[in-house]
């Protein structure tokens, strides 16, 4: 059974389990299922500045960053206990391109040959890095959610904003995937 | 929200959202939906993985939230269900596509950022800093941004 989970999940077990957060959060206590306004809620508490937007009982939301805070020792609880043995299987077409740009190593969750300590301060590291997270902050806000909030809670409340949202995380992912991407890794 | 509900701690009320966020990152990991080469394979059309996982989460989702609504099923505290309406602007087309863009480099929407630091990628704490100071500076130009 174990040795089972161990393995990696596939989409028709992870996909049902994501969907159920949606009537488990609303059942134990009317909240929408959201992960991006934690990011919100940690700017509220820490560094407010006097910005209006960031003026409001950050507290009252204080159960999303309990839960953001579980999901970070779920990945830990998961990478350390369940850890699946075998090497990471990726579409050889995937393989080929990015051999091309020296990435190889395929046995962590991000491209560690880009993607570490020491490329962080390269043109490369500084994209893929910090304009990437920047982007996602910056992007989500502006959105008024992200993949949780929009394309799963909204979708599933049938709300035709969060299916424009979605449609639009994803022009911006296949433009980068395969249009900016290349380009950047080819620095 | 209940008498008992009032009176519990914040604390010992909000254990319940860690326990749901520990489940749900453990699914993240073990679906691999963490990895920046699934999210690489998904935008080049190249697995239906995460076309899955979306797809059936949603699915769920909306079979669940049919049902609250057509049996009026209460919180376990007594209230009654209430289900967020997001208004349209602009930002759900700009700041959508920007989010689309850092998707795609970081390999992470939010929450997988969460649960990559806790697999020991401690690069990624850059990447959500840098996600914090992001939402940091929409709220910061927010009157100046075409919604």
């Amino acid at each position: 059974m174990l040795d089972l989970i161990k393995q990696p999940w596939p989409w028709y077990i992870a996909g049902p389990l994501i969907g159920l957060t949606v009537p488990v959060l609303l059942i134990i206590g009317n909240k929408a299922f959201g992960i991006s306004s934690s990011l919100s809620h940690i700017c509220a508490a820490c560094f407010p500045a006097n910005v209006s937007f960031f003026k409001y009982d950050w507290k009252k939301e204080a159960w999303n960053l309990f839960f953001v805070f579980g999901i970070l020792i779920g990945g830990g609880l998961a990478a350390s206990l369940l850890q699946n043995p075998d090497p990471f299987v990726i579409n050889p077409k995937l393989a080929a391109e990015l051999s091309g740009y020296g990435i190889t190593n395929y046995n962590n969750f991000i491209p560690a040959e880009i993607v570490n300590w020491s490329a962080l301060f390269t043109a490369k590291g500084l994209l893929m890095i910090v304009a990437g997270g920047f982007l996602i902050g910056f992007g989500t806000r502006y959105a008024g959610g992200c993949t949780s909030g929009h394309s799963i809670m909204g979708l599933s409340t049938l709300q035709w904003p969060s299916l424009v949202a979605t449609c639009c995380f994803m022009v911006g992912g296949f433009i980068m995937a395969n249009l900016l991407l290349p380009l950047i890794l080819s620095i | 929200m209940s008498i008992k509900e009032k009176n519990k701690a914040p604390l010992t009320g909000n254990i319940k959202y860690l326990i749901v966020g520990v489940l749900f990152g453990i699914v993240f990991v073990k679906a691999e939906i963490i990895s920046w080469f699934r999210i690489q394979e998904m935008f080049r059309l190249q697995s239906f993985h995460m076309y899955g996982v979306i797809g059936s989460a949603v699915l769920v989702g909306l079979v669940s939230v049919l049902i609250i609504r057509k049996f009026d099923i209460k919180t376990l505290g007594g209230e009654k269900i209430v289900l967020p309406v997001k208004a349209f602007s602009k930002g759900q087309i700009y700041g959508g596509l920007l989010f689309g863009l850092g998707w795609a480099i970081t390999g992470a929407c939010p929450g997988p950022l969460f649960a990559q630091i806790g697999t020991g990628a401690t690069i990624v704490i850059i990447t959500f800093l840098s996600a914090v100071a992001g939402t940091w500076t929409y709220g910061y130009l927010k009157e100046k941004l075409p919604h």
